[in-house]
């Protein structure tokens, strides 16, 4: 384990550099001189000197990125240049409503995705299980920034329960801002428990079909017991490795969603950010989800490795 | 293709993605409106006999913008799965054939373009290339290319190993020779069925792009850029933002199922464990 673990690590360290690298080329030709657009087109030569001087963005490719590298290692923030303060503190600041956003979603997602996913399994090609995975299969289709619409046209312009969009501050409203989130919470989930109910679905029927299924219900077991304690136990397994696979990409791919509620997120503060071509905002978010998936793909390695020994061996 | 009929999933798939292709390919020809030409004296109308689907705040016919944009989307589906199936499935057979380091690196590579989020990576490269549905595609397309190549090595290591191969090298076939003729044939099914899904992501993705600007540019249809504008005009006219929605998940409804039947089809393994 220990053998495999170093490689794993090595493997680890080398992704997150090429990670780190790739997200500092790729910003480093974006078109657009951030000093241009912070002193707009009247700026004469010597002050958009001066700034680029003040931004380090005269100096070198390797420069530039070891100076970045550089401070990210040793735990110190960059400074936006929009917002004018440091960007670790602008991203705990917007991950206060991405990340409720998130895991909000995943609730949603498995109240409806479990029990539905067993219900099918257990009425296998029945009426049921069919429409179950009709619905599944709609889920899939339908982009969730549409269902957010959608979800805004009813609740909020024809019933008037929600508001249309935007969030007041946990601080300055604590249900005003829970109940901005729930619609794109709602839309976000919706979708993600329409690939956890097909999931569940096809891993509750390879458990069920297990020997120590037939042995449990050999026993004499309530079938209650046998589904909810013996079998779905063990077909979670692959459930809950997706499910979190599914909570690192809403973290970053949220930001549509974010644009349709007008959510202060971390997704609509990139997108805003590539705007405003604010580039230490849009190099540490892009290298922070990067790193998250990475890390979370490096994670469920180990885990499957620790439950399964063959995999080692490979 | 009787059998492929006996299946369901490939019915209905079939029906819907067939009446996508059929509208785009008569918008070529024919729209009831000019999809572009605006009318102000029809702004913001609701579904009516003039205007099956309604109009926009231009006064553009709804139905004729979505006709068209079903060729966006078409166009899109078949560019983006292109990029991915050329250069996925010539990276995916290098890393079969050579393994070792030509496997490592390209595998490492996919791990590397799988490491990034895949809508904020595809913001980010329309940002650098300016926005338009050209540039879309492109970076749609990229992300195609690490899930051609893992599944073409996957399924193509496995053909290597094959009886049938060693024949053709017994007979003297080149590698080259073998690859084109024997190894290409064996992993077309499962190519196919992951470029109909694929073709359906990159409906989903464009739409998503359009919404946020930096697909399709105006005033050329495209559903996401349709829903985006529609969103401003909610309280007036709501059907503005039903039918370009109705469009997409349509489709994409469409070409899934398209591909789950082509599955179960051409892959009977996979019905048991479904």
């Amino acid at each position: 384990m220990l053998r495999y673990l170093s490689k794993k690590l090595i493997t680890l360290v080398l992704l997150l550099f090429l990670v780190s690298i790739t997200v500092f080329s790729v910003l480093f030709v974006l078109p657009g001189d951030p000093a241009q657009i912070i002193l707009g087109i009247n700026a004469t030569p010597e002050s958009l000197a001066a700034l680029r001087a003040d931004l380090g963005l005269d100096r070198s490719f390797f420069g530039q990125y070891f100076d970045w590298i550089g401070k990210l290692v040793v735990g110190q923030s960059h400074q936006s240049i929009h917002y004018k303060m440091p960007v670790f503190e602008l991203i705990l600041s917007r991950l206060a409503v991405t990340g409720p956003l998130a895991l909000m979603a995943m609730v949603f997602a498995v109240i409806i995705s479990i029990p539905f996913g067993i219900y099918a399994a257990r009425h296998q090609n029945q009426r049921g299980d069919v429409t179950v995975m009709a619905f599944t299969q709609l889920g899939l289709a339908t982009p969730e920034f549409w269902l957010g619409i959608l979800l805004v046209l009813f609740f909020s312009v024809e019933l008037n329960w929600f508001a249309a969009g935007g969030f007041p501050g946990w601080n300055a409203n604590a249900w005003g801002s829970l109940k901005a989130l729930l619609l794109p919470a709602f839309a976000l989930g919706v979708i993600r428990a329409s690939i956890l109910t097909r999931l569940t679905r096809s891993s509750m029927l390879e458990v069920l079909r297990e020997d120590y299924v037939r042995t449990a219900r050999a026993k004499g077991l309530r079938e209650r017991t046998v589904v909810y304690v013996h079998a779905l136990r063990n077909a979670l397994i692959p459930v809950l490795t997706i499910m979190g696979l599914q909570l690192g990409q809403l973290l970053a791919g949220a930001i549509i969603i974010e644009n349709v509620f007008f959510l202060p997120g971390l997704g609509r503060l990139v997108f805003t950010s590539i705007g405003m071509r604010d580039l230490p905002v849009v190099r540490d978010i892009v290298l922070l989800m990067a790193t998250a998936v990475v890390f979370v793909n490096f994670v469920v390695d180990l885990a499957y490795a620790y439950v399964d020994p063959r995999i080692k061996l490979r | 293709m009787k059998r492929f009929f006996h299946n369901k999933n490939f019915t209905v798939g079939f029906v819907l993605s067939l009446v996508v292709v059929i509208a785009a390919a008569v918008s070529l020809l024919w729209t009831p409106y000019d999809a572009n030409r605006m009318n102000a004296r029809d702004r913001l109308q609701g579904p009516s006999w003039q205007h099956p689907l309604g109009t926009d705040q231009y006064g553009r016919d709804t139905l004729s913008r979505v006709m068209t944009g079903s060729v966006n989307s078409i166009i899109v589906g078949l560019v983006t799965v292109a990029i991915g199936l050329t250069l996925g499935v010539g990276l995916g057979l290098i890393s079969a054939y050579f393994g070792r380091l030509a496997d490592e690196a390209i595998m490492r590579f996919a791990d590397l373009l799988f490491g990034f989020p895949a809508v904020l990576t595809a913001i980010l490269i329309t940002s650098i290339l300016g926005p338009s549905m050209v540039n879309a595609m492109l970076a749609i397309g990229i992300f195609y290319i690490p899930v051609f190549a893992r599944l073409t090595r996957a399924v193509a290591m496995v053909v290597w190993e094959r009886e049938f191969i060693a024949a053709a090298r017994a007979c003297g076939i080149s590698e080259l020779g073998i690859t084109w003729r024997h190894v290409l044939p064996n992993i077309l099914s499962p190519l196919l069925i992951q470029g109909t899904i694929q073709f359906a992501v990159a409906i989903l993705a464009e739409a998503g792009l359009s919404y946020l600007g930096l697909g399709t540019q105006p005033p050329h249809a495209s559903w996401g850029r349709m829903l985006n504008e529609a969103q401003t005009f909610m309280d007036t006219n709501p059907w503005m933002a039903i039918f370009p929605g109705l469009a997409i998940a349509w489709s994409v409804l469409g070409f899934n199922l398209l591909g789950d039947g082509l599955r179960d089809t051409l892959d009977p393994k996979m019905v048991r464990v479904r």
